[in-house]
């Protein structure tokens, strides 16, 4: 087969539909929303006049303009949000206490069974060794660079280096490392960058990817190498924030490098140091491209968004799924909060 | 940002002036230590994209025996990788260029829908005065939390059943095919976009000169003509951040694809295709490798080009749920 554009029209011709779509539903809201008070506005401007003229008591302004408005305003993305997202999730918790085909209640039995199968308690052991490195590492060697370049020459083009990867897919980062990991049999050229280096070493070069529990962590490299530029961002900006003056009363004082850091720098970024870890922490629980391309969860580094998606639309359990996802929700709901607490403390200090 | 004040103890004073030679040393060897460190991070964080840009460009033959570290003392330059794996005839090669086509059909109006539909919403929640405002804007706000995996097995049941409620149908199965299906992407990604974009752009139109907002109202002005004429062109910035965060979201999205547009190839984007390649040809380097590198040119020009307002965006808000 051939690449044929013919056969690319089809697709052409939705995305078009999509866009007039679009341009109807948004432009018909704000032609509506302009249309109609405008004819509000004629009809009472000619009850006024028809009062006026017959000496009546002149009608009251009516008040629910305002609210008429705002229901409008908000009308498509309430109505998404219910449909897309509180309905589904309040469904998600139903289903979670109901067996695989959606047809009987069975209690706890999907979250007992999450915490005895001895395979998913290993998904939940993976997935707090990712929790626990990810954000840590990533903010580590993004305060370290942030640190590093501060003020350096080239600075803008160092940080750009580092913050690419946010820009490539995780099934693309995750290809990358892939081939950084690849092995080829004892004897033969090595083409994987990892196992040269072994091999240059005098080491044995071995199948990265398959050995537990090494492979969980050679996949958590590859969310720290996406992640340590957003932390790097995040945290050169505050740096930047830092009064002037305070760096050099210090400065003046004599303090070294070192003492700069831990005393004037780490106190001040602190509020975006644990912006940075809570949000990475949030990522990475919900991380499953990277292990679905890598290893699709085989070799013991599934995590619980994979085995979600396992569970759900590969086996059709949609009751394990969902318990699946709503521990997953558990999980976040105490970081979010504290993050929420967070941002709310900073904007009032 | 705020920041604390910190209080230098007395210790730090003590250290005295670091004018002495052994000071200047010192200080110029922390330079260079952290000039070293600096490199070395680059280092590591470039390699690795770069071996795979330099392998795309190698013969299959030269990727699948030797490391692309030779080709700098061996370089055969190709581009037969890209041909074969965007226009190749046989279907083992990838046939990216429709996949291509599919993510930019995604993408798109996946982009377009929630900027619209959430800058509305914001502005209400800012300026409009109704009853309720706050919590409507706090419930907003916090649907954030939900992770999307809550949503999907729900959602996927409602696009494909339709809804019903005591034997009445509500609506009807969307029973779509093909190409149609990319209808579904956009709904899904439109809705667990909302509150993200709505907290965004809320954080900027809330912060717009009310002075400006009552003059408008005085001169007569209704809401849709305030947002239309003044709201709009202020937050361009904000529309901007949200606007690439949201396009580099979906472009490089493999949960919600694969879930609501399928495998197939009338569908799929360019992320399923390719997860779906390094399972099944995971040692076919010479597609992996150009592959990849077609899913990623476009978001890093995107993201090169446009990286200011994206940084704005990180900034302003970093819950994204």
């Amino acid at each position: 087969m051939e690449f044929d554009f013919a056969e690319e029209q089809p697709k052409l011709l939705m995305l078009m539909y999509g866009l007039i779509a679009f341009v109807a539903v948004v432009g018909g809201l704000l032609v509506l929303l302009d249309a109609v008070p405008s004819w509000f506005a004629r009809r009472r401007e000619a009850q006024l006049v028809a009062a006026s003229a017959s000496g009546a008591p002149l009608p009251r302004r009516p008040k629910q303009r305002e609210g008429m408005f705002a229901f409008f305003f908000l009308l498509p993305a309430v109505l998404l949000l219910l449909i897309g997202l509180v309905v589904p999730a309040i469904r998600t918790t139903l289903l979670s206490f109901m067996d695989g085909g959606s047809q009987n209640w069975v209690g706890l039995r999907n979250y007992t069974w999450m915490f005895s199968e001895d395979s998913i308690v290993r998904v939940l052991i993976n997935t707090l060794v990712w929790v626990l490195l990810v954000p840590l590492v990533a903010t580590a060697f993004g305060l370290l660079y942030a640190v590093m370049v501060d003020k350096a020459r080239f600075e803008s083009v160092a940080k750009s280096l580092i913050f690419m990867p946010m820009a490539i897919s995780f099934v693309g980062a995750a290809i990358i490392w892939k081939f950084v990991y690849a092995y080829r049999g004892d004897g033969q050229e090595q083409i994987g960058l990892l196992n040269q280096i072994v091999a240059s070493f005098g080491g044995e070069p071995k199948q990265w990817l398959l050995d537990s529990p090494l492979n969980t962590l050679l996949l958590i490299v590859i969310m720290v190498w996406i992640q340590a530029g957003f932390a790097m961002v995040v945290l050169s900006a505050a740096i930047k924030a830092i009064p002037a003056d305070i760096v050099e009363a210090a400065r003046l004082d004599g303090v070294t490098p070192w003492q700069m850091f831990w005393q004037i720098t780490m106190p001040s970024i602190r509020p975006a140091l644990i912006v940075v870890v809570v949000t990475l922490s949030i990522a990475t629980l919900k991380v499953f491209d990277i292990v679905r391309t890598a290893t699709n969860g085989n070799y013991d580094t599934s995590v619980i968004a994979n085995e979600m998606y396992n569970q759900a639309f590969r086996y059709g359990q949609n009751g394990q799924g969902s318990a699946l996802a709503v521990f997953l929700f558990v999980l976040v709901i105490p970081l979010v909060i504290y993050q929420i607490r967070n941002l709310r403390q900073q904007r009032e200090g | 940002m705020t920041t604390a004040t910190p209080t230098l103890p007395a210790g730090a004073q003590a250290t005295g002036k670091t004018s002495t030679t052994a000071g200047r040393v010192r200080k110029r060897l922390n330079t260079r230590i952290a000039t070293l460190i600096s490199i070395v991070i680059a280092v590591l964080w470039t390699i690795p994209t770069f071996g795979l840009l330099v392998s795309s460009v190698r013969p299959e033959d030269q990727i699948k025996s030797t490391g692309w570290w030779t080709f700098f003392s061996d370089p055969q330059f190709t581009l037969d990788n890209y041909q074969e794996v965007l226009f190749g005839g046989s279907s083992s090669s990838g046939q990216l260029a429709g996949y291509f086509i599919n993510s930019l059909a995604i993408t798109i109006p996946s982009v377009l829908f929630p900027l619209a539909f959430a800058s509305l919403a914001a502005y209400a929640l800012a300026w409009i005065n109704f009853k309720g405002r706050d919590w409507m804007y706090i419930a907003i706000f916090a649907l954030q939390i939900v992770p999307l995996q809550m949503a999907l097995v729900p959602l996927l049941k409602f696009f494909s059943t339709g809804v019903s409620l005591g034997g009445i149908t509500i609506m009807p199965a969307w029973d779509l095919v093909d190409e149609q299906k990319f209808a579904q992407v956009w709904f899904a990604h439109t809705c667990f976009a909302l509150p993200f974009a709505v907290f965004l752009l809320h954080n900027f139109i809330s912060q717009l000169p009310k002075d400006l907002m009552e003059a408008a109202r005085v001169d007569g002005a209704t809401h849709p003509k305030i947002f239309r004429t003044i709201v709009l062109p202020l937050i361009t910035p904000a529309i901007a951040a949200f606007g690439i965060f949201q396009f580099l979201w979906v472009w490089n999205d493999l949960l919600v694809a694969l879930i609501f547009a399928g495998g197939s190839n009338e569908t799929a984007p360019l992320t399923v295709r390719l997860a779906e390649m390094a399972g099944t040809r995971g040692n076919e380097w010479q597609r992996l490798t150009a592959g990849a590198f077609v899913s990623m040119v476009v978001p890093l020009i995107v993201f090169l080009s446009l990286q200011r307002y994206f940084v704005r965006g990180l900034l302003a808000g970093s819950v994204k749920g």
